[in-house]
């Protein structure tokens, strides 16, 4: 989701919000460090965080699909980070809960951010939803196009069941209700129709992933499959 | 040729450093309403921990002195020494009066 929205770059629609998604870029990268420190930490085979961002392929990445699709329009990308920031909002207010003190701790920090991230969001889906017929056909569409990637987002596996059961992680799919309620309640003062899908995209808790991840990685990784542990 | 301004409405932004102190003027950010205005300040703004509050105002509600009229409004506040608290013995200790 960072490298997506680093590509907003000097591409944004005004100066201002040029630098809030970069800003928002900038927060997930801090938050991915610190899970993948702590994950290499773990793990205890000598790998850092740079290893785990950077020296995995594309089917050992376990992102929502919704994290890796094109930016799109300023719509798109307004819709997505609402529809992911609102996730994650409800995400880390559980997982401070947790009994692991490092997710408590990093989720407490990363809730913080997250709630910035959903209110930018949420305002800019209510001003172009309820802006003009142009902007108000935009997002609808944006969101209409995204929606079938939502449904991945609730997905647990056998591991994130296990670590909710355990109380380190959370009941995920328990998430959905509040995480509609908020949604729709959005996209209601945008004077927007919640967009219906007939089939919901999965595959992100399998490690399978669009056609867009790869790419991604392609452009992500060079530097460190071109020039191994470069340093600079 | 004029370009067409698709940059939104001027706002000044005023940030206070830490609670107590004045709100300073920081700069200046576009947005289209208040909500926009006061987050692209923040994002702009408050980055690296200038603030602990801010304020936003349409550029266009300030009244500002004009340039032009400099000699009549702040000149003859030049030799009115007399206006200055110089002739008082500052307390020891104190730092803002």
């Amino acid at each position: 989701m960072s490298h997506r929205l680093a590509e907003w770059c000097s591409n944004g629609p005004i100066l201002e919000e040029d630098l809030a998604i970069t800003n928002f870029a900038l927060d997930l990268i801090g938050r991915a460090q610190g899970f993948y420190r702590y994950a290499a930490e773990l793990e205890g085979k000598g790998r850092t965080e740079d290893d785990l961002a950077y020296k995995r392929n594309e089917r050992q990445y376990f992102n929502n699909l919704l994290a890796e699709l094109p930016n799109g329009n300023f719509a798109t990308t307004m819709a997505r980070q609402l529809c992911l920031s609102a996730f994650e909002y409800y995400f880390y207010t559980a997982l401070q809960n947790s009994k692991d003190e490092t997710f408590a701790a990093l989720a407490a920090k990363t809730v913080k951010e997250v709630r910035y991230h959903m209110t930018h969001a949420a305002d800019w889906v209510v001003r172009l939803g309820d802006g003009t017929t142009e902007s108000h056909d935009k997002m609808q569409e944006a969101l209409n196009d995204l929606w079938m990637f939502t449904g991945d987002l609730f997905e647990m596996d056998e591991t994130d069941r296990a670590m909710a059961e355990q109380g380190i992680g959370v009941d995920i799919e328990a998430l959905q209700p509040q995480w509609t309620e908020y949604i729709s309640g959005v996209i209601k003062k945008a004077t927007l129709q919640m967009p219906e899908a007939e089939h919901m995209q999965t595959g992100s808790r399998q490690g399978i992933h669009t056609e867009y991840l790869g790419h991604m990685l392609g452009e992500m990784q060079y530097l460190q499959r071109a020039y191994p542990d470069a340093k600079w | 040729m004029a370009t067409q301004d698709s940059q939104l409405d001027l706002w000044e932004v005023f940030i206070q450093s830490r609670n107590g102190s004045h709100h300073m003027h920081a700069g200046s950010v576009h947005a289209s309403d208040r909500s926009m205005a006061l987050q692209n300040a923040r994002d702009i703004y408050t980055r690296r921990g200038e603030g602990s509050s801010i304020w936003v105002v349409p550029a266009n509600s300030i009244v500002a002195s004009n340039p032009d009229e400099a000699d009549m409004f702040f000149d003859p506040a030049d030799d009115k020494v007399y206006r200055h608290p110089t002739f008082y013995t500052m307390p020891e200790g104190a730092k803002q009066i």
